[in-house]
């Protein structure tokens, strides 16, 4: 089991240090450090209350930090609005999905950001091209466009919000629980989505409870307890064991006592 | 789209996936048909069944209700309440209600003719004034649903009763105002028809228009490497459309021909859908009606949509009833009460509006009001009691929610929302 917490090898596209978000009295997240590099998967676990969506809402625009630095694609930005934040090229897909039942599966793609023709008019065909280009590049199994998301499967809306959040061509994807109300053949189907996103050499950041999906796609894994950073594996180095102990803080735990040792270090240098 | 098509050669680029069922020609379309029935996706088939079962009755009854006169006289009077059921689609599609419609139209409606016959302004101006007085209503009632967060229901119910008292304040110890017959607004609405001549060639427009923007259509899908539809089946159904219009039209010009009134409902019709259905405003409006959190999200401005649908909805109501006062060349005490209020609303969801949000088309509002329309005149004819004519309406509507709710459900079951 060995630490990563040195500057990862890659190049990272969306870096956080030192973010701080205190919600009234209630300090939520204490200096947070993550780094997503360019086509790596990193997971994002913690206990309920552990800041996991606090942190994605920040990275999306949602809340603003009170304290801390975002840097992205190697510049100190600020992320005013989830609006701001997909510009940039953050993405996110948030766990109820957000999609319209009644409109079809084009309508929901380009939700907000509709192609026109001629200034006034929909573009349907250029949208409907778009779209299928878009589901191919994920091999996503849709079987047609113009099917309203009513009659779609829990995995296909996935697929589809996953792709939705394809349109602007982010850098970085989030993911929270992207699997959390999913069966096993869908579950299967939204990790390929994962991967595929990893191919394309986006970032990707996947909050899940689930070790087992976590194991088979992370890179990283980037443990979160009561709004600390608690610890950080490879994932290829970490026993589900490790990683939840890291999550529920079990005190005669190596991971825990390293994780304090190594933050009292950061601390004094 | 070459990268898209590269998989199979020759199939459209949506028509790929294995387990789409192909269903070509005629066969094929009425199989589709069958199954969009059994999935409840119902559309207008009800309202059409409903209205082919009420001329039958009433024709039996008496076969003057098939008449060019008397339809003729019940598109006339059915325009005024169809542009302010126009108004009450659009609320609907938000999944909200305006109960004021009828009050409104009542009121803007006084406001014009006081303006004009008491202050002597010209008809113009009076109309302007009436329907900004509708507009400004709506951004009211915009303003208390999104800054105050009062609910439509609540907030339309006082309107109905405010300005059915404004009603009664503006026109004060008048009871009546009638308006010079010689007036514009009296001359277009109950003097207006249109010459034989011209209403054919407004048919023939309006169907090649509407056949070369499918071909155009058609062509920049074929073009993109997207399925196009059968050509067979365009062209049959333009052809029913300009038979049926066509043959409608010489019926009509029997007796009076089109009013200028009902050839304006339609327009705003059409310009509705159209609207609707292919700009981003519309596209927008019916993301918020299905999911307003998820069209938040994405970046809409959900407000804006609300405060130009509440706008829309009392500028329309505004508006009928300023025709509904040409039409009947006066305005009373009892211009725009209840039974408007009640027909406007009334006619949208019979139409096949969705009470629930997010469903429903501008042509709703048309077929509805030709129901309730229908309706009335045959009773009228058959010269039945005020009192039947209620009880009729009332179960009319209340069959008409039924089937939305029922096909909701087998909507819900059959996975199409």
């Amino acid at each position: 089991m060995t630490m990563v917490t040195e500057s990862p090898v890659r190049e990272s596209v969306l870096s956080l240090t030192g973010v701080n978000k205190r919600f009234g009295a209630v300090q939520v997240l204490t200096d947070i450090h993550l780094e997503v590099g360019a086509g790596e998967v990193v997971a994002l676990v913690g206990d309920n209350g552990a800041g996991k969506s606090t942190l994605v809402k920040i990275m999306s625009g949602v809340y603003q930090p009170d304290g801390g630095d975002i840097r992205f694609d190697g510049r100190s930005v600020s992320v005013p609005g989830p609006a701001q934040a997909q510009a940039m090229g953050i993405a996110t897909v948030f766990q109820d999905l957000a999609l319209c039942d009644n409109l079809d599966v084009v309508a929901n793609l380009f939700l907000g950001r509709e192609k026109l023709v001629g200034g006034v008019a929909l573009d349907e065909v250029a949208m409907e091209n778009e779209a299928w280009r878009l589901l191919r590049s994920l091999s996503a199994k849709i079987p047609s466009v113009r099917l309203p998301i009513a009659s779609l499967s829990g995995g296909q809306r996935q697929t589809v919000a996953i792709a939705r959040a394809l349109v602007g061509d982010p850098k970085v994807v989030m993911l929270d629980e992207p699997t959390a109300a999913l069966g096993v053949a869908q579950t299967a189907e939204v990790l390929n989505l994962v991967e595929r996103l990893k191919e394309q050499g986006r970032g990707v950041v996947l909050i899940s409870h689930n070790m087992a999906d976590v194991q088979a796609v992370a890179d990283r894994v980037v443990v979160l307890r009561l709004g600390r950073n608690a610890a950080e594996f490879k994932v290829a180095e970490a026993s589900t064991e490790a990683l939840v102990a890291a999550i529920t803080g079990a005190s005669d735990n190596v991971v825990a006592a390293r994780a304090a040792r190594h933050e009292g270090e950061k601390n004094d240098g | 789209m070459a990268d898209v098509q590269d998989a199979t050669p020759g199939v459209p680029a949506d028509l790929l996936d294995e387990r789409l069922i192909q269903n070509e020609g005629l066969a094929g379309y009425a199989k589709v048909f069958w199954n969009r029935l059994r999935g409840g996706e119902l559309g207008s088939l009800p309202v059409v069944v409903g209205l082919i079962a009420i001329c039958v009755v009433f024709y039996a009854q008496d076969p003057r209700f098939l008449s060019s006169y008397t339809l003729v006289s019940m598109t006339q009077f059915a325009a005024p309440v169809g542009i302010i059921s126009l108004g009450i689609v659009l609320v609907l599609l938000l999944g909200e209600i305006d109960l004021s419609v009828g009050s409104v139209s009542g009121f803007s409606a006084a406001c014009m003719a006081v303006f004009v016959v008491d202050h002597g302004h010209s008809m113009f101006l009076g109309m302007l004034v009436g329907v900004a007085v509708g507009a400004t209503i709506g951004l009211v009632y915009s303003l208390l649903y999104l800054k105050l967060g009062v609910p439509s229901f609540v907030f339309s119910l006082a309107g109905l009763l405010a300005f059915q008292g404004g009603l009664l304040y503006v026109l004060g110890d008048h009871g009546t105002i009638n308006l010079p017959s010689d007036s514009g607004l009296v001359q277009f609405a109950k003097f207006g028809f249109v010459p034989d001549l011209l209403a054919y060639v407004i048919v023939a427009a309006l169907v090649l228009a509407s056949l070369g923007l499918q071909l155009v259509g058609r062509a920049r899908r074929a073009k993109a490497g997207l399925s196009t539809g059968s050509l067979g089946l365009l062209l049959v159904r333009s052809a029913l459309l300009a038979v049926g219009l066509l043959w409608l039209t010489s019926y009509l010009n029997v007796d009076r021909g089109w009013s200028y009134l009902w050839v304006l409902f339609a327009a705003l019709v059409v310009v509705l859908d159209l609207l609707l259905r292919k700009t981003r405003w519309g596209r927008h409006l019916f993301a918020v009606g299905g999911n307003e959190e998820a069209a938040r999200r994405s970046g809409i401005r959900v407000g804006r949509i609300y405060l130009t649908v509440f706008v829309g909805c009392s500028t329309l109501a505004a508006f009928g009833g300023l025709m509904s006062a040409g039409l009947l060349t006066s305005v009373s005490q009892s211009s725009g009460t209840t039974d408007t209020n009640l027909t406007a609303i009334a006619a949208a969801v019979i139409g096949g509006t969705s009470l629930f949000g997010g469903r429903g088309s501008a042509y709703a509002a048309m077929l509805g009001i030709i129901v309730l329309q229908a309706i009335q005149t045959g009773l009228n004819i058959v010269n039945v009691d005020s009192s039947v004519r209620f009880i009729v309406t009332g179960g009319v509507l209340l069959l008409a929610v039924a089937i939305d709710s029922v096909s909701r459900r087998a909507r819900t079951s059959s996975g199409r929302g």
